[in-house]
């Protein structure tokens, strides 16, 4: 076989001279696909844009070479790069909606790479279009060329980028991450049209990810990366069956899959404790001036959590779940029903909330970039919730505050620093300490671990866990991984545009899961090993047809 | 367990002590001049503001005192040193105003939101839609002239322009995570404002800062050139291009002069602002590679 792409010994560094790739050599072979994998900031992303000869600006290429069909990528020029881009080597995006000109048909920018490369006539282009939109199995391929980027779904976008990477039949394709924004359920289906319509046209391909469980689907091989630098690479079967290296084997450690449990016959008939939180019949919608009835983003929703335990809510986004977390923290009232905590009704509003109400629930955020000002130190974030919510003396919350820092297996120097200095996990930590400050009743956490890397993100959950185990802290926690969900809830609520269509205890709920929607949920979680997608699409044939229907008709009434 | 959380380098901190660059140095040794000449000039001003050197007019520069004759036969250096004095100080003052005026109220529009916002926002709109000079010029009409008015007057007109960049930053600002668990602590309007917005707004304002100086010299100004600001014999430098404006048939210095003047002064703190854009811009795509 062919070399497709050669990349040898590649090195990279910003123009400040700081080593950004070190010494990274692999090559793709004709109709072989490649995953590059690691954590952010090893570079993947970096190195697959090499691939086309493209370097971020502030970086710059220091050695090495990048073959693309045998010619150097690195000292071509802007003509030649140009005239090789898109016909030779295509690029996916991480987020189609930021990739598509809003303003344009879809169809006119899927067409006119090809075009300007005259390769196809207008025509020829079209009806190719059709054709992959058929073989991606979108709704309606003869009529989406003429809809705009915001006229389809999330995942729609998604497979029309690859459409429009396809359109000059290049001999490689980057993929950056191309299912990591999507849902679960949309992630399956794409990853499917991916890997069949990659096998039908024989291109080769580089695939940049996280996520070792989807790359053991599509993969062939897989180069593991690490700041920078190849730590180990292999067939897809070995890098999975038989890791030879530490950091390998950790990343292996970190991936989320459901685990498979029996249904246990209850022995614990014991009455569960005390709810801490109920909530009945909550109804919440977005405020809009000039309308009076909004449409309603949660409808009639009724859990208890009890004392000492983890609910645990899952639902795809859209579905309802952060403003659920909103409305019990107060930060949008709702609009029809009512929170209790420990037995008495918490007023609509914060104001109203009297300041032990407002101790008692604390909200721990998705973004651990923007959860603290970045204008005050860590500590002085931390300082103000405790002298907000107690009557400590500043000597006295020092203390309390390396106190806390230590419970989250920090050093308490940290707090020192400005909040940019701070690793995404690091910040998280923090987060979780100052929410925890306050001994709050129950703890909301809104998908904590979302915007984490695996390895950090399991280290999280940990965390949460040693929580839950050594203070027995009451937690609701906000995910749309039920995978992430399974390592720390005693309860699930699965919620489906604004309902709750499922609410039994963890193990009931993977044993037995009665509504269709988290069967599809459950079903939809890779497993980490090669073969899974082929499988899955064998018993869920029937299931995903039916959500491209209501997805059709979504988009359909946009 | 925390071995591949590495935390994000100390960058260093870039920003008030590198060098300005040659054009910067110049531009601030300008504005501190002026500013010092304005203050000083009682002290080194050769002659009094209203005092007549001369029985000819427009006298070329070197001939009477150092660049010559107003239209009076007054000095037009100690002029020129008084109005440095008076237009520098009122369009300081008229800034100061705007940024109290503005800031408040847009950071306040901001954080409040709903009908507030709606009530505050609209109102302010139709000032800021009124084109700013005949708003002035009603004003000043329907008042009369003073410093007080002229300092109250452009402060204000100038606010509506401060107010709505404040709001749209307080805006941005409010949707951040952080502000929502101060809200969800149930902080109140005041420390939200001083603690989380104006830090966090502090770097866009300065550079509106900047701009807003600028603009109220020239409204100022031109308030003058039409007679309504600053009154004669009184030095200003819109007054001096007004009443100097027959010297142009003659070629005189006596009507660029202060022209020349207004444009230094705006052109360096305009410059100034650059380079603190260019700069932030700067930052910003490090952080964005770090």
């Amino acid at each position: 076989m062919s070399k497709v792409l050669d990349v040898r010994s590649l090195r990279m560094e910003t123009e400040s001279g700081v080593p950004i790739i070190d010494d990274v050599s692999f090559s793709v072979a004709s109709g072989e696909v490649v995953a590059l994998i690691g954590e952010s900031g090893a570079g993947k992303s970096t190195i697959g844009l090499s691939a086309l000869g493209y370097k971020r600006p502030g970086l710059r290429f220091s050695g090495g070479q990048v073959l693309l069909n045998g010619q150097d990528m690195l000292s071509a020029n802007p003509a030649e790069l140009r005239a090789r881009r898109g016909r030779e080597v295509a690029y996916v995006a991480q987020s189609a909606a930021a990739a598509f000109n809003a303003v344009h048909r879809l169809g006119s920018q899927i067409t006119e790479a090809p075009q300007q490369h005259g390769i196809m006539s207008r025509t020829e282009a079209e009806e190719q279009l059709v054709r992959l939109a058929r073989q991606m199995q979108l709704p309606d391929p003869e009529n989406i060329a003429r809809r705009y980027p915001h006229e389809v779904s999330g995942g729609q976008l998604q497979r029309l980028m690859v459409i429009m990477a396809m359109a000059c039949r290049p001999d490689l394709l980057v993929f950056d991450e191309p299912t990591t924004a999507l849902d679960v359920t949309t992630q399956v289906e794409v990853l499917a049209a991916l890997k069949e319509t990659l096998r039908d046209s024989g291109a080769s391909a580089v695939y940049v990810s996280h996520d070792l469980a989807v790359v053991a689907q599509i993969a062939d091989r897989i180069v593991v990366l690490r700041n920078g630098r190849m730590v180990e690479t292999g067939t897809t079967a070995q890098i999975i069956e038989a890791p030879q290296q530490t950091y390998t084997r950790e990343l292996l450690g970190a991936v989320n899959t459901v685990p498979k449990l029996k249904a246990v016959p209850r022995e614990h008939t014991a009455r569960p404790p005390a709810p801490i939180v109920e909530l009945k019949g909550i109804q919440a919608a977005y405020p809009k001036y000039g309308k009076a009835d909004a449409a309603p983003v949660l409808h009639d929703i009724n859990i208890s959590i009890p004392k000492g335990r983890v609910l645990g809510v899952i639902g795809e986004s859209g579905s309802g779940k952060s403003t659920l977390a909103k409305v019990i923290s107060g930060l949008l009232p709702q609009t029809g029903g009512e929170v209790l905590l420990d037995g008495q009704v918490l007023s609509k509003r914060i104001r109203s909330r009297s300041l032990a109400q407002r101790r008692d629930l604390q909200l721990v955020v998705q973004m651990p970039d923007l959860a603290f000002n970045p204008a005050r130190s860590i500590a002085s974030s931390l300082d103000r919730q405790l002298a907000f919510f107690t009557d400590l003396s500043a000597k006295a919350r020092k203390d309390r505050i390396a106190d806390l820092m230590r419970m989250v297996e920090l050093d308490p120097e940290i707090t020192q620093r400005m909040p940019h200095q701070l690793s995404g996990g690091q910040k998280q930590r923090v987060s979780l300490a100052r929410a925890l400050s306050t001994e709050p009743a129950l703890l909301l956490c809104d998908e904590v671990t979302s915007a984490l890397d695996t390895v950090v993100a399991a280290s999280i959950v940990d965390l949460l866990k040693k929580f839950k185990h050594d203070i027995g802290q009451s937690m609701m926690f906000i995910s749309h991984d039920i995978a992430t969900v399974a390592k720390l809830a005693d309860y699930v609520a699965v919620l489906k545009a604004g309902c709750v269509v499922e609410l039994k205890p963890l193990r009931d709920l993977l044993s037995k899961p009665e509504h269709p929607y988290t069967q599809m949920l459950l079903n939809a979680v890779p497993d980490l090993r090669p073969g899974w997608l082929e499988s899955h699409r064998g018993d869920a044939g029937v299931r995903s047809a039916e959500h491209n229907f209501s997805e059709r008709n979504r988009t359909g009434a946009a | 367990m925390t071995l591949h959380e590495q935390p994000v380098q100390a960058s260093t901190k870039s920003g008030m002590l590198s060098p300005l660059g040659l054009s910067g140095t110049i531009a601030v040794g300008v504005l501190i001049s002026f500013l010092v000449v304005g203050l000083a000039a009682p002290l080194i001003a050769p002659h009094g503001y209203s005092e007549v050197i001369s029985d000819m007019s427009f006298l070329p520069v070197g001939e009477a005192g150092l660049l010559g004759t107003d239209y009076l036969g007054r000095d037009l250096l100690s002029r020129l040193l008084y109005g440095a004095r008076t237009t520098l100080l009122l369009a300081l003052a008229a800034t100061a105003i705007a940024f109290v005026f503005g800031v408040l109220g847009g950071a306040a529009a901001g954080i409040l939101g709903g009908r507030w916002d709606m009530a505050m926002s609209r109102i302010n709109d139709v000032f800021f839609g009124f084109p700013q000079i005949m708003l002035a010029l009603i004003v000043v009409s329907a008042v009369g002239t003073s410093y007080t008015v002229l300092i109250v007057t452009v402060g204000f007109i100038e606010g509506t322009r401060v107010y709505r960049i404040a709001r749209a930053l307080a805006q941005n600002i409010m949707t951040m995570e952080f502000v929502q668990i101060s809200i969800a602590r149930g902080e109140n309007m005041g420390w939200i404002l001083w603690n989380e917005i104006l830090p966090n707004a502090a770097v866009p304002l300065s550079t509106d800062l900047g701009l807003r100086f600028t603009y109220s010299i020239l409204l100022l100004s031109a308030l003058s050139f039409l007679g309504l600001g600053v009154q004669p014999p009184a030095a200003d430098w819109g007054v001096m291009v007004r009443e100097n404006l027959t010297g142009l048939h003659f070629g005189a210095a006596a009507a660029l002069m202060p022209a020349l003047a207004i444009f230094s002064v705006t052109l360096s703190v305009n410059h100034l602002v650059d380079l603190r854009l260019s700069r932030m811009q700067r930052d910003i795509s490090e952080e964005l590679l770090s």
